[in-house]
């Protein structure tokens, strides 16, 4: 039972990991660049939903709301500002940009909302399930975001194969000058694919908060680097790829802190990283580069 | 008034004039071809025309009496310009149907619907394989589905960059039978090509690009019996 019980948080800590690797995958397929401030997004969705309902009373859907919008605004002014005059810039000018977003957002958040901790409480007020005579015992809060986890991952995949907007996305992210020679603009793509990527990593903050209820101005950066260890597993740019990587990042983490310990649980799941760029550099899903002449 | 008209076109990349001051026309209903060497500067104007690449300032680009100047690259499509790019830069990672969709992005899905029945009926092998990824799809077969993309927006003017570069000769003589076929059927083409011998047999007029500058222009016919031309272009 204890195993089982591991599986299913591993299950939904992944789910957590997945939501926001697909946001720094699609961001990755699309705008060809590693957005180290993706991390940074999930806690202020969190900050926001917190204050949401803390300060104004506002019920939980419309704070989840409410952090998902304000995470999607904040995802396509980052991307106006700091990323679109660096379009043609090297990737390593980007790259330094991003981790000094990173570090605007989380000091920022450190003037408005200041140092201490804030204790998030859960947004979930469901009775807990309870299986096998009540030896298994699963939270709401865990079975909701691996239920998120599954629409997120559907919804995107119908959004990038069916429909218009999303054939596009694809095709911006395979050849930018192709694209534009179809008609799509290229820049509002890159600026949609932020929004979405954004208000996902919304979800993912309110999800993570309400299993490990401490909010910080930092919250989001160790899950940021482990999502984003999760999506090169999958391999990066694969959307698949993002869920199974961060699902089973999440698996290998709470059984790390389970059977190996606490303190070396992060250290594992990074060294399973490193493991996979020496034996699979493209990741689990990802696809080797090869092109026909 | 010309479909097409450019005057003094010039397009550098950084310090490195690549077309220096051209002017030329196309007319409705023409082929018009663009023959020269390897760096000579006919893909960059295809593809400044196409708002891939800005021009230099009193650059002129009119299309239908309209200027093309400083508008954004993903509008031209509309104006009823098409590009079907060297190298054919197909999504390959996508279908060959949604391909073809990517060609109407800008129409609406019924018009489109209507015009890939057209593309099928002059690309028979891709209405074939219309479900399979484009990135599996022959050489040939994947100059087909550039054509065929292009051809989806239903452009007034269809510029074709290189359609023969790569292909077997079988299928070369194939490609050039398609170019042909979609001028009698009213398409107005501006064609850049290395291969100035078969290029000539279809155009009605060309232009001799050197060096970013037009050397020679007139009938198609009448550079295909030039002698400087079957010196530098046709081997002989």
């Amino acid at each position: 039972m204890e195993i089982l019980t591991n599986l299913i948080n591993g299950m939904s800590l992944g789910s957590v990991y997945a939501i926001i690797a697909l946001g720094y995958t699609m961001v990755y397929g699309i705008a060809k660049m590693l957005n180290f401030a993706h991390g940074d997004v999930i806690m202020v969705g969190a900050y926001i939903c917190f204050c949401a309902i803390s300060y104004l009373g506002l019920p939980a859907i419309a704070a989840v709301l409410l952090a998902v919008v304000g995470c999607t605004v904040l995802g396509i002014v980052v991307e106006r500002l700091a990323y679109k005059p660096l379009r043609d810039a090297p990737s390593l000018n980007v790259l330094i940009t991003a981790i000094g977003v990173s570090y605007f957002l989380q000091n920022a958040a450190l003037i408005i909302m200041g140092s201490d901790p804030k204790s998030f409480s859960s947004i979930i007020s469901l009775p807990a399930l309870r299986l096998f005579d009540g030896k298994l015992v699963i939270s709401a809060t865990t079975v909701l975001t691996i239920v998120a986890c599954v629409v997120v991952m559907v919804a995107l995949t119908f959004f990038t194969t069916k429909t218009k907007m999303g054939k596009a996305m694809r095709a911006c992210s395979e050849d930018r000058g192709a694209a534009t020679l179809m008609g799509i603009n290229v820049n509002s793509t890159i600026s949609m694919v932020f929004a979405i990527g954004s208000g996902l990593a919304a979800i993912a903050g309110v999800l993570l908060c309400s299993a490990y209820p401490t909010l910080m101005p930092t919250t989001g950066s160790m899950p940021g680097i482990k999502a984003f260890t999760a999506a090169v597993l999958g391999g990066i740019g694969s959307i698949p790829g993002a869920a199974l990587g961060g699902v089973l990042l999440g698996i290998i983490e709470i059984f790390a802190r389970a059977y190996i310990g606490t303190q070396i649980a992060d250290a594992v799941v990074f060294a399973v990283l490193i493991v996979m760029l020496l034996i699979r550099p493209a990741g689990l899903l990802g696809k080797d580069i090869h092109e026909k002449v | 008034m010309s479909l097409l008209h450019i005057e003094n076109l010039n397009v550098s990349y950084g310090a490195i004039r690549a077309v220096k001051g051209i002017s030329f026309d196309v007319e409705e209903g023409e082929i018009v071809t663009l023959i020269g060497a390897n760096g000579a500067g006919k893909t960059t104007t295809l593809n400044t025309i196409a708002g891939l690449l800005k021009p230099t300032p009193y650059s002129q680009i009119t299309f239908n009496d309209k200027s093309l100047i400083g508008i954004p690259a993903h509008t031209i499509v509309s104006k009823g310009i098409a590009l079907c790019p060297e190298g054919r830069r197909v999504f390959t990672g996508m279908s060959v149907q949604d391909n073809l969709d990517m060609g109407a992005f800008t129409r609406d899905d019924a018009e489109a619907a209507e015009t890939i029945e057209k593309v099928f009926e002059s690309f028979p092998r891709l209405k074939e394989r219309r479900n399979q990824s484009a990135g599996t799809l022959s050489g040939g077969e994947q100059q087909m589905l550039a054509m065929g993309r292009a051809l989806m927006s239903k452009p007034k003017l269809l510029m074709l960059d290189e359609p023969s570069m790569g292909l077997a000769p079988i299928l070369v003589q194939e490609i050039f039978e398609i170019i042909k076929r979609l001028h009698s059927q009213g398409t107005t083409i501006l064609l850049v090509e290395q291969n100035a011998q078969m290029a000539l047999s279809v155009a009605d007029r060309a232009y001799v690009l050197e060096t970013g500058k037009i050397s020679m222009s007139g009938p198609a016919r009448e550079l295909l019996e030039d002698d400087r031309v079957k010196k530098a272009y046709l081997g002989g």
